[in-house]
């Protein structure tokens, strides 16, 4: 695979302008943003769930739209399909981890705010069953037998992509029925003009941080995919060339 | 031959494999029967709150069945390579699909009309709400589960692990429809609530989710 100088500039410059943002966005969050007059110093966590949460809502449409053009590349011309499976892995995973850290940053923040880690209210619901369906993705990836996965794996992705609303407004209407005892509001409702930075800039860091992730992952993918490539061409032929 | 000639062909052989041997039908009827004995022991059904929770027990009893019966539905296919015989086969795949979802359907049903009454039985049942509206819901329930686990386990067939797949991937998808159907019957039993948005949420699910199964069959059948 030709590895073009430029795209690797391009890529370490990158890195290193989101750690600077990442940096930046957390001595904001941690150091200049002002202690919230109710909770204290545990809101912070703000900083950190909200974006990621956002985020992790972000992530599974990449998921669903590389999974459709897996779909129709798959036999018009596999090289393209290849590229969109690759972004479709990747994008799950991210999926994987913001979600993730989204349940983990919460359930802290609301064992120390409300005293309890966990609560049925259509938000967490939500996001537990958002998280449950990427985990179901990840697993069909890893169990599939080869030669099949990706084309399996795209056709769960678009069953995802569908159940997600579906989801949604099925938890809403189950949480309005039995309401939760309500929690005060949320914590970006109305956020003070003096927070607003370190939640902007914190938003920023770690978007970038979730593409440079995904690109790394897509990139080690199609490393593994060119290997794979590869290794077929030689059972075939052992006197040809690598592409 | 026409398309529902050919979903008739399929569903007639499955009806007809499965009468012979009936061992699918056996396996499920006993598990259904031990998963609300099970519970019946867990969660105590002479309380009060035993309205609230039937409805609940009897679905997760049935999604308990309707995996196992599910699982073994493909196995059929895949001895003496009937697979490729009917992928080679000029029909449609997704009227394979339409006839083994509709015999599963069926599969299921029996259990469910031995089942419901047992459960009846059991935690002392008289529908407070309108009971007629369990006819409308049963089939819609189960169609759920049935068209999508019937999918997953043809999507799982060469996979390893394929019986520890089909679970993993069908739980998360159906939550929606577990939430509906188990929300209607507890509607309707209890009568506290109305069970009507639950029901349009069935059939929207049912709608979005069968015709997905049925345009995407082919892709997952020839997935190599």
């Amino acid at each position: 695979m030709k590895r073009s100088p430029i795209l690797g500039v391009v890529g370490i410059v990158s890195l290193a302008v989101t750690l600077a943002i990442i940096a930046y966005a957390t001595r904001l969050a941690l150091v200049v943003a002002p202690v919230d007059a109710l909770q204290g110093n545990i809101f912070r966590i703000i900083y950190y769930h909200v974006p990621t949460s956002m985020l992790s809502l972000l992530f599974p449409y990449v998921n669903l739209v590389a999974s459709l053009f897996y779909l129709y590349w798959r036999r018009r011309d596999p090289l393209k399909a290849l590229t969109a499976d690759a972004v479709a892995i990747s994008s799950a995973e991210v999926t994987v981890v913001y979600a993730s850290i989204c349940l983990w940053t919460g359930m802290l923040w609301g064992r120390v705010a409300w005293g309890i880690w966990w609560t049925w209210d259509a938000r967490l619901t939500s996001m537990l069953l958002l998280w449950l369906l990427y985990v179901s993705y990840l697993m069909l990836r890893k169990l599939s037998s080869t030669g099949q996965t990706n084309t399996l794996a795209a056709v769960l992705s678009v069953f995802a992509g569908i159940d997600v609303p579906i989801v949604y407004m099925s938890i809403r209407w189950w949480r309005t029925q039995h309401p939760a005892p309500v929690f005060g509001g949320d914590g970006d409702s109305g956020l003070d003009p003096s927070m607003r930075p370190a939640f902007w800039m914190n938003l920023l860091g770690w978007a970038m941080w979730g593409i440079v992730i995904l690109t790394f992952r897509y990139m080690l993918e199609r490393r593994r995919q060119d290997d794979e490539q590869d290794e077929l061409l030689r059972s075939i032929d052992p006197w040809s060339e690598p592409i | 031959m026409s398309y529902f000639g050919h979903v008739w062909s399929h569903l007639r052989k499955d009806l007809q494999l499965e009468w012979r041997s009936r061992d699918s039908i056996n396996g499920m009827l006993f598990f259904s029967l031990l998963v609300v004995v099970v519970f019946s022991l867990a969660f105590d059904p002479t309380t009060a709150m035993s309205r609230q929770i039937a409805g609940g027990i009897l679905w997760v009893a049935l999604l308990f069945a309707s995996i196992t019966a599910l699982n073994q539905a493909w196995t059929r296919e895949q001895r003496n390579r009937v697979l490729e015989a009917q992928r080679m086969a000029p029909s449609p795949p997704s009227a394979l699909f339409l006839g083994k979802a509709l015999s599963n359907l069926i599969f299921v049903a029996i259990v469910e009309i031995v089942l419901a009454p047992l459960f009846a039985v059991f935690y002392n049942l008289h529908p407070l709400g309108q009971g007629w509206l369990l006819l409308l819901v049963m089939p819609l329930g189960t169609w759920a589960l049935v068209c999508n686990g019937t999918f997953f386990a043809a999507l799982g067939l060469r996979t390893r692990n394929r019986e520890l797949l089909l679970p993993l991937i069908l739980f998360p998808i159906s939550i929606p429809a577990l939430l509906g159907m188990i929300n209607a019957t507890t509607a309707i039993l209890s009568g506290e609530f109305e069970p009507g948005l639950w029901i349009r949420l069935l059939v929207a699910y049912n709608i979005a989710f069968t015709t997905v199964c049925l345009l995407l069959f082919e892709t997952i059948l020839n997935a190599e």
